[in-house]
């Protein structure tokens, strides 16, 4: 059964300390199904978390409604994987074990646990260090600790909060790629958070501008040059074709405008 | 992680150690000891030299003191912390996570033991005495309170010291909050509970001589109080120099432990 995720009409408001109110997003409409890659794409304070969280359930919107395959979401649960951007790791937990932790959660027992966890940490490439201290690991092998971990309860569809965002530009290019092979393998949907024009050309199947205050969808447009990575599979031929170029021009200056 | 050659001289200030010096600052103060009490610049009777201390602690050893031997003194002494430090532990804990998950908790609490943290044990001493007579219980109370504080508060701060994300990760993976709680807040807070342990310890030991002030028949600070009485300034310097030990010995044992037990601290 193919799924899907429907945002309609999403609204969220803050109280502000001082008492006043803030509005984070304003009225956004957008649905995903299965093998669809989804980024958003905007400055700071452009509501984009706010979107992600409303999205893995940590809160509830003021307006409008999160569903996924038909269900509105009530909080957070395993059939929504979420990566962050850095500090979601356990490091009293090994590799491995920071892997196994929804399995373990759900009762699972540790043998089968186990096997799934090297299973998911090969699709990363660290299945050669399952057992190591994930403090010990440098920022972009704990980050596919973190993508492993979120895909290792199989959920519906993975959330990923600026999960490039701490990385030097080399890790970040071949991390990537890396997310568009593990996409294209497992089909799932994927809601994609960055502020990189490029990174955000290069990876959705579609592509939502965010402008800030409150955060709107400025600019949607479907994309097809992370097909072509995955048919080809030479990134920088692929960034650096003039169809990329022009379009990631266009983009830059729909993001522009929207902050004019 | 090897030593970088050439030290930032413009990062943190006084990174790293001087070993040699660490050890000839304690060789200096034996020295000066000596020197002091040899050439009698100050009379034997204030400061009696490093080697009547050591005759004395032989003689103390072999029992030559009232109360008992040095060591029945010293067991009494480590009893009674060891004993305050476990209650401690076994109440301060919980009740420094349940004030750190729950408003309602640490906005009762918090008040209580806000106020009385900072009090000087001898202040209360005396209603120690009045309210739980001059036998056992009343030292262990006096002690539990020293060390209760401090480690109710790391444990409290150990709760704040889980990350958000790590928090939110957790509930995606089908956490329950009684998950979080065991999987995630704990082994999250365990580093400050230690530290907690450390500084309840190091509180418990220099609250002991308070704590045997009154009608204690044995137990270091006895010891020493009673020796002041009789201006046996030797007997002094030998409890001082053995609270000194086992305190500092206490000290690096729970270094040991969370070397052991919490090696990502600091590091995540």
């Amino acid at each position: 059964m193919a799924n899907t995720l429907d945002v309609k009409d999403l609204s969220v408001r803050f109280t502000g300390p001082d008492g006043s109110e803030v509005q984070a997003l304003g009225g956004v409409s957008f649905s995903m199904s299965d093998g669809q890659f989804w980024v958003a794409l905007g400055a700071s304070g452009c509501g984009k978390t706010t979107m992600l969280n409303s999205i893995a359930g940590f809160l509830r919107p003021s307006f409008g409604e999160v569903s996924l395959n038909g269900k509105p979401i009530q909080g957070p649960g395993a059939d929504r994987g979420v990566v962050f951007q850095k500090h979601a790791l356990f490091p009293w937990l090994n590799v491995a074990e920071n892997v196994e932790f929804a399995l373990r959660m759900r009762g699972v027992a540790k043998k089968e646990r186990r096997e799934r966890a090297l299973e998911t940490l090969s699709l990363v490439g660290l299945q050669d260090f399952a057992g190591h201290p994930v403090y010990q690991l440098s920022g972009g092998m704990q980050q596919r600790v973190g993508v492993a971990r979120a895909l290792a309860s199989d959920p519906d569809v993975l959330l990923m909060d600026e999960p490039l965002g701490a990385l030097d530009a080399f890790t970040r290019e071949s991390m990537q790629e890396l997310l568009l092979k593990i996409w294209d393998k497992t089909r799932k949907m994927v809601f994609f958070i960055t502020h990189s024009v490029e990174e955000a050309v290069f990876l959705g199947s579609h592509l939502l501008v965010f402008s800030p205050r409150p955060g709107r969808i400025v600019h949607r447009a479907e994309l097809d040059f992370c097909r072509r990575f995955l048919d080809q599979g030479d990134a920088r031929a692929v960034k650096s074709h003039p169809d990329f170029i022009r379009v990631r021009e266009d983009v830059l200056r729909a993001v522009h405008v929207s902050h004019a | 992680m090897p030593k970088p050659s050439t030290p930032d001289q413009f990062g943190p200030p006084a990174a790293g150690n001087l070993p040699w010096l660490t050890a000839s600052s304690g060789l200096l103060l034996l020295a000066l000891w000596w020197l002091a009490s040899e050439f009698h610049w100050v009379p034997p009777l204030f400061l009696p030299g490093p080697r009547q201390v050591f005759q004395t602690f032989l003689s103390l050893s072999g029992g030559d003191v009232t109360g008992g031997t040095l060591a029945e003194h010293a067991l009494a002494s480590l009893g009674r912390v060891a004993g305050a430090f476990i209650l401690a532990a076994l109440t301060a804990i919980p009740i420094g996570l349940s004030m750190g998950v729950s408003k309602l908790v640490r906005s009762t609490l918090d008040p209580v033991i806000e106020f009385y943290r900072p009090l000087p044990p001898l202040a209360y001493l005396p209603l120690t005495v009045i309210w739980f007579g001059i036998g056992e219980s009343q030292k262990l109370v006096l002690l539990y309170l020293a060390i209760f504080a401090p480690l109710a508060l790391s444990a409290r701060a150990g709760v704040r010291s889980v990350a958000v994300e790590q928090l939110h990760a957790a509930y995606s993976m089908g956490a329950s909050r009684a998950q979080v709680f065991l999987h995630v807040i704990l082994p999250a807070a365990l580093p400050d509970i230690l530290t907690g342990m450390r500084i309840g310890l190091g509180f418990g030991w220099s609250t002991l001589v308070a704590a045997e002030m009154v009608a204690a028949q044995q137990g270091l600070g006895q010891m020493v109080l009673n020796a002041s009485s009789f201006l046996r300034t030797d007997i002094m310097l030998v409890g001082i120099v053995v609270i000194g030990v086992i305190a500092t010995s206490f000290d690096l044992a729970m270094r040991w432990l969370e070397y052991r037990l919490v090696p990502w601290k600091g590091r995540a």
